[in-house]
């Protein structure tokens, strides 16, 4: 018997619109070039179809294509921003802000980077999630060569205020980078809006093949470097190293004008779809709580907390739906989420969250089966919880002393 | 990470689940764990006055499916059981049992920290002395 999977996991990764595949299976085999290969047509065609894709990439965020990077990912476009800018910049400074919830990527960044001998502050943010501009005024030094603030948050769906932290960077002559990754090809990002001089994004999160990337950099007022990380052949104005992913590019591209083109009409349909399916769990169970700003987040993104429900134990009840916990069980480390952690919730809730991140390919009928699945997984792990008894009961569990392990 | 058929089965299909009368002499509670480390288990035992041996077991726990399976096999385990051959039920055999990964480990020592703790709430109940022996961990 096989069961209808529904995913409802697109904030991990997209499944690949099938538009792009078919733009991209050309370059594997019929069109092999290396677009470094300047003697030859394979070579030729090769650097047209990269050349397009950066167009596409580029027109989806109004930057110019030289502006441009291609990476392997936005790990890797996070990991040149950061370490690239901290080496470049050194002479100016040795400080960088950032938020306690960003990706790993950019935290394990900083992390390296305060080895090299940087100082790094990792602000706190509000419990909805969003930075106090205050606080990050009052973070800035005169050694602080960079804020590093994502657009749109991959938990919680939160987006910052980015217009207003470009303000305060071109004020203080700070670069402004951000891991742009969940935003990109979902709502309208334009770097050079909000004055962004890097920005990380990928293909994988859009529709797009998994294995590239890109870095904007900004090339006027101010032009930035970022000192490659990867040392080879010269590739991408000399930043970033390696043979480019012909396939990818062309893949990436097309992704990219996609999204331009589907922009709207998705975002509608998958806000409707995101609230109906919020809708439906807040009415028809008690004890359900959303994480993080309502006003200010992605319209396909929802984190719920079903409180005294376990995450890991829940999504074991259904077999059908994919979606991610910030529960410690689905951790190796065995630590709840450290970014509801940050927006404040208690260690209970963030054991109990459960994201739902929907995509282009999600229905209204995929919504209403995980509803059910959900009403039903969840009633079914309180009348196992014992804390749910108790807090029926009107015990007061936090005057329970628990014995920690 | 793919369950063992055995979790699966105790999740899916938990045994014993519920609450016996707390304030029965010869009912033993315990509950271990914390909300905060994210499971939280409730094991009952109900003990025939007579002849000594646990006649019923339930229990509830919060938690990931390991914790609820480790909890529900634990339950059939004690029904049956004379005390000491309940306090002789070692964590390891509830990880062979259910071929719990390493990482849930934890789950079946909480399990035996409830059987452990159930017994000392129904001795202590009855005036029975209680060695001081607890799992640290």
């Amino acid at each position: 018997m096989s069961v209808r999977q529904i995913y409802l996991d697109n904030n991990s990764t997209t499944p690949v619109d099938p538009r792009v595949v078919d733009t991209m299976v050309p370059y594997f085999h019929e069109i092999p070039g290396n677009a470094a290969s300047r003697t030859h047509p394979f070579g030729w065609k090769a650097e047209e179809a990269v050349d397009y894709g950066r167009e596409q990439i580029a027109n989806l965020i109004g930057v110019d294509s030289k502006e441009i990077i291609f990476t392997s990912g936005a790990t890797e476009s996070d990991n040149l921003a950061l370490k690239g800018a901290f080496e470049m910049y050194s002479r100016k400074g040795d400080h960088i802000i950032t938020l306690q919830t960003e990706h790993k990527a950019v935290l394990d960044s900083c992390k390296k980077i305060e080895k090299l001998g940087g100082k790094v502050t990792y602000l706190e943010v509000e419990r909805n999630g969003i930075v106090d501009l205050n606080k990050l005024r009052e973070a800035i030094t005169d050694k602080t060569i960079l804020i590093s603030i994502m657009w749109a948050n991959n938990e919680t769906g939160v987006i910052q205020p980015m217009k207003e932290i470009g303000e305060i960077c071109a004020e203080k002559g700070i670069l402004f980078m951000s891991d742009a990754t969940q935003a990109v090809g979902k709502i309208p990002v334009n770097p050079k809006e909000v004055g962004i001089h890097l920005m990380a994004f990928t293909s994988h999160k859009m529709y797009g093949p998994k294995g590239v990337g890109a870095l904007f950099v900004n090339r006027k007022n101010p032009r930035v470097k970022v000192t490659s990380q990867m040392d080879g052949g010269g590739h991408e104005r000399g930043m970033r190293s390696g043979t480019l992913n012909v396939p990818g590019i062309v893949g990436f591209g097309k992704a990219a004008e996609l999204c331009g083109q589907d922009m709207v009409k998705d975002t509608q349909r998958l806000s409707a779809l995101r609230d109906k399916l919020e809708n439906n769990l807040m009415t028809n169970l008690e004890e359900v709580y959303i994480n993080g700003s309502v006003d200010h987040r992605m319209p396909h993104v929802t984190n719920l907390s079903f409180k005294h429900v376990e995450g890991e134990g829940l999504m074991m009840t259904f077999n059908n739906i994919a979606v991610s916990s910030g529960s410690a069980c689905t951790s190796a480390s065995l630590e709840p989420s450290y970014v509801l952690m940050a927006l404040g919730l208690g260690d209970d809730l963030a054991h109990s969250s459960i994201r739902f991140s929907l995509g282009r390919f999600n229905t209204e009928e995929d919504i209403d089966l995980a509803a059910d699945s959900l009403l039903k997984g969840v009633n079914h792990m309180r009348d196992l919880s014992p804390i749910w008894e108790m807090y029926k009961e009107g015990i007061d569990l936090e005057s329970v002393v628990w014995s920690e392990h | 990470m793919a369950y063992s058929e055995k979790v699966l089965d105790h999740f899916k299909h938990p045994k014993n689940v519920g609450t016996l009368d707390k304030s029965k002499s010869n009912v033993g509670t315990g509950l271990v764990g914390a909300p905060e480390c994210g499971d939280v288990m409730r094991l009952q035992i109900e003990v025939d006055e007579e002849s000594q041996i646990i006649k019923d077991a339930k229990f509830k726990t919060f938690g990931c499916g390991s914790a609820i399976a480790s909890s529900s096999l634990a339950t059939e385990w004690l029904k049956g059981k004379s005390i000491d051959e309940a306090l002789a039920i070692d964590n390891m055999d509830i990880v062979e049992e259910l071929a719990l990964p390493p990482v849930k480990i934890h789950c079946s020592v909480l399990a035996e920290d409830a059987i452990k703790s159930a017994i000392i709430d129904y001795k202590q109940k009855n005036g029975v002395q209680v060695e001081a022996e607890s799992h640290s961990h």
